[in-house]
C-alpha cells in the first residue's frame, strides 16, 4: 500500500524532475510565453494572435506536456488547419470581407506602391541564401517581408513547417511594430519639401459596379499570372466580393467575425504549439528574428524610395510618405503615413491616400507570394 | 540551380511579375471605372 503511494506520488513528481534535468529549453519558453503575454496585454501588441500563440506556447512547454503527440488537442488543430494552410485562407476570407478597397479605386496607379512595398522579400531572401538557409526556408523566412501573416504562415507550413513557429511570430510581432520601425527610415528618405506635399483630397467616391467587378478582375488575372496563388487572392477577393455585393450579410458578417475569431484562435494555438524549447531554441531562430527585421526596413525603404519616383513622376503631386504604405500592415501602415504627415504640416491629410497604399500593399504582398509559388513549381523545387 | 542565381531569378521575376500584374490590375479599374462612373445624384438642387 505504502509502495503503491510513494509510486504514485512519484509519477506527479515526474514532471518537475524532467523539467530540472532535460527541460532548461522549456523553462526559457515558458519565459517567452510569458513574455508574449506581456506584450499583447499590457502593451496592445496583436493580442488576438499573441495570447493564443503564447499560451499554446505554455501549453507545449509545459514538462511531459503530450499536447502536440498524435492525438493531442494542438496536434489535432494543426493537423486540421496548419499543414494543409486551411486556416490562413479561412482568416484571408475575413480580411476581404473586412478591407474597404475604395481609396485605391479612387486612385489605382498607387497600387503599384504595393509592388514595391514587397522589395525586402527578396533581399531577405538572398540574405538567408547567403547565411546557409535552404532555398525553401530562404523563400518563407523573405516572406516576413510581405508583412502578412497569413501568407507567411500558408507558405511556411508548406515549405519549411519546421520554421514554421518562428517565422509567424516574427511575422505577426513586426506587423505591429511597424509604428517603431517606418518613422526614422520615413524621415531620412525624404526632404522637408517632399513631406509637406499637399495631396487633393479624395472621397468622391466610386461606383457599385466598379466595387462589385474589382475582386472578380483581380481573381481572373492574378490567377492567370500566377494560378499558385489562386487560394491566397481568391480567398480574399471572395471575401470582399460578399462585401460589396450586398446580398449575403449573413455570410459576410459570418466571416468578418465569427468564422475569423475561431479560426485566429485556433491558428494561434497551434503555432504556439510548433514552438517547444528544443525545436525552437535555436540560433536559426534568432537569425529568423533578424531577418524579418531587415526585411520590413528594406520593404519600407522600397516604398519611399518609389513614391519619391511617383512624386517626380507627377511633377510634386504625390507625397513620397504614402510609399510606406505599400506594406501589407494594414491599416497601421496608413496611420503612421497620416501621423508622420501631420508632423510637418498639421493640415496635410493623407490617411486616404496611404490607405489606398496600404491596400495595394495587401495585394502586393499575396500577389508576390503567389508569384514566388509558381515560379518554384515552374522550376519543379515543389 | 545555384543559390545566388535562384535567388536573382526570383527577385527579378518577382518583383517584375508583381509591378507588371498590379499595373495591369490599375489598368483595369481604371477601364471599369470610365464604363461605370459614379453617378451624381442631386446635382443642381
Amino acid at each position: 500500500m505504502v509502495d503503491a503511494i510513494l509510486n504514485a506520488l512519484t509519477s506527479l513528481l515526474m514532471g518537475i524532475g524532467y523539467l530540472l534535468d532535460h527541460g532548461l529549453p522549456n523553462m526559457v519558453m515558458i519565459l517567452v510565453s510569458f513574455l508574449l503575454f506581456y506584450l499583447g496585454i499590457r502593451k496592445g501588441v496583436e493580442p488576438l494572435l499573441l495570447i493564443p500563440i503564447g499560451f499554446g506556447c505554455l501549453l507545449v512547454n509545459m514538462p511531459l506536456s503530450d499536447v502536440m503527440d498524435k492525438g493531442g488537442v494542438l496536434k489535432t488543430l494543426y493537423d486540421m488547419g496548419i499543414i494543409n494552410e486551411l486556416f490562413p485562407l479561412l482568416i484571408f476570407i475575413g480580411i476581404g470581407a473586412m478591407t474597404d478597397f475604395g481609396p485605391l479605386l479612387e486612385n489605382p496607379k498607387i497600387l503599384l506602391l504595393g509592388a514595391a512595398g514587397q522589395f525586402g522579400i527578396f533581399i531577405t531572401l538572398l540574405l538567408s541564401l547567403f547565411l546557409g538557409f535552404s532555398k525553401l526556408q530562404s523563400v518563407c523566412i523573405g516572406i516576413i517581408g510581405a508583412c502578412d501573416g497569413p501568407t507567411a504562415i500558408y507558405v511556411t507550413s508548406k515549405f519549411a513547417p519546421e520554421i514554421l513557429g518562428a517565422v509567424s511570430v516574427a511575422a505577426y510581432s513586426y506587423m505591429s511594430l511597424v509604428p517603431i520601425i517606418q518613422p526614422p527610415i520615413m524621415r531620412v528618405l525624404t526632404s522637408k519639401r517632399e513631406k509637406e506635399i499637399v495631396m487633393g483630397s479624395m472621397g468622391k467616391g466610386v461606383s457599385k459596379e466598379t466595387r462589385i467587378l474589382f475582386p472578380i478582375i483581380v481573381t481572373l488575372i492574378t490567377g492567370l499570372i500566377a494560378p499558385m496563388g489562386l487560394p491566397l487572392m481568391g480567398m480574399i477577393m471572395l471575401g470582399n466580393f460578399m462585401k460589396e455585393s450586398g446580398v449575403v450579410e449573413r455570410l459576410t458578417k459570418a466571416s468578418q467575425e465569427e468564422i475569423a475569431n475561431a479560426v485566429t484562435l485556433f491558428l494561434g494555438l497551434a503555432i504556439g504549439g510548433t514552438m517547444e524549447g528544443h525545436a525552437f531554441l535555436k540560433v536559426e531562430t534568432l537569425i529568423i528574428f533578424s531577418l524579418g527585421f531587415l526585411a520590413i526596413c528594406f520593404d519600407t525603404v522600397a516604398g519611399v524610395m518609389f513614391g519619391k519616383l511617383m512624386c517626380l513622376l507627377s511633377g510634386g503631386k504625390i507625397n513620397p510618405l504614402i510609399g510606406a504604405a505599400g506594406i501589407s500592415a494594414y491599416p497601421m501602415s496608413a496611420r503612421v503615413v497620416q501621423i508622420e504627415g501631420q508632423r510637418y504640416k498639421k493640415t496635410n491629410y493623407l490617411l486616404m491616400h496611404a490607405m489606398g497604399a496600404n491596400t495595394g500593399g495587401q495585394i502586393g504582398s499575396v500577389m508576390t507570394a503567389s508569384i514566388i509559388l509558381s515560379v518554384l513549381k515552374g522550376i519543379q523545387l515543389i | 540551380m545555384d543559390d545566388i542565381i535562384f535567388g536573382l531569378t526570383l527577385m527579378l521575376v518577382g518583383m517584375g511579375g508583381t509591378m507588371f500584374t498590379l499595373a495591369l490590375i490599375s489598368v483595369a479599374v481604371g477601364l471599369i471605372k470610365r464604363l461605370f462612373p459614379k453617378e451624381h445624384r442631386a446635382k443642381g438642387r
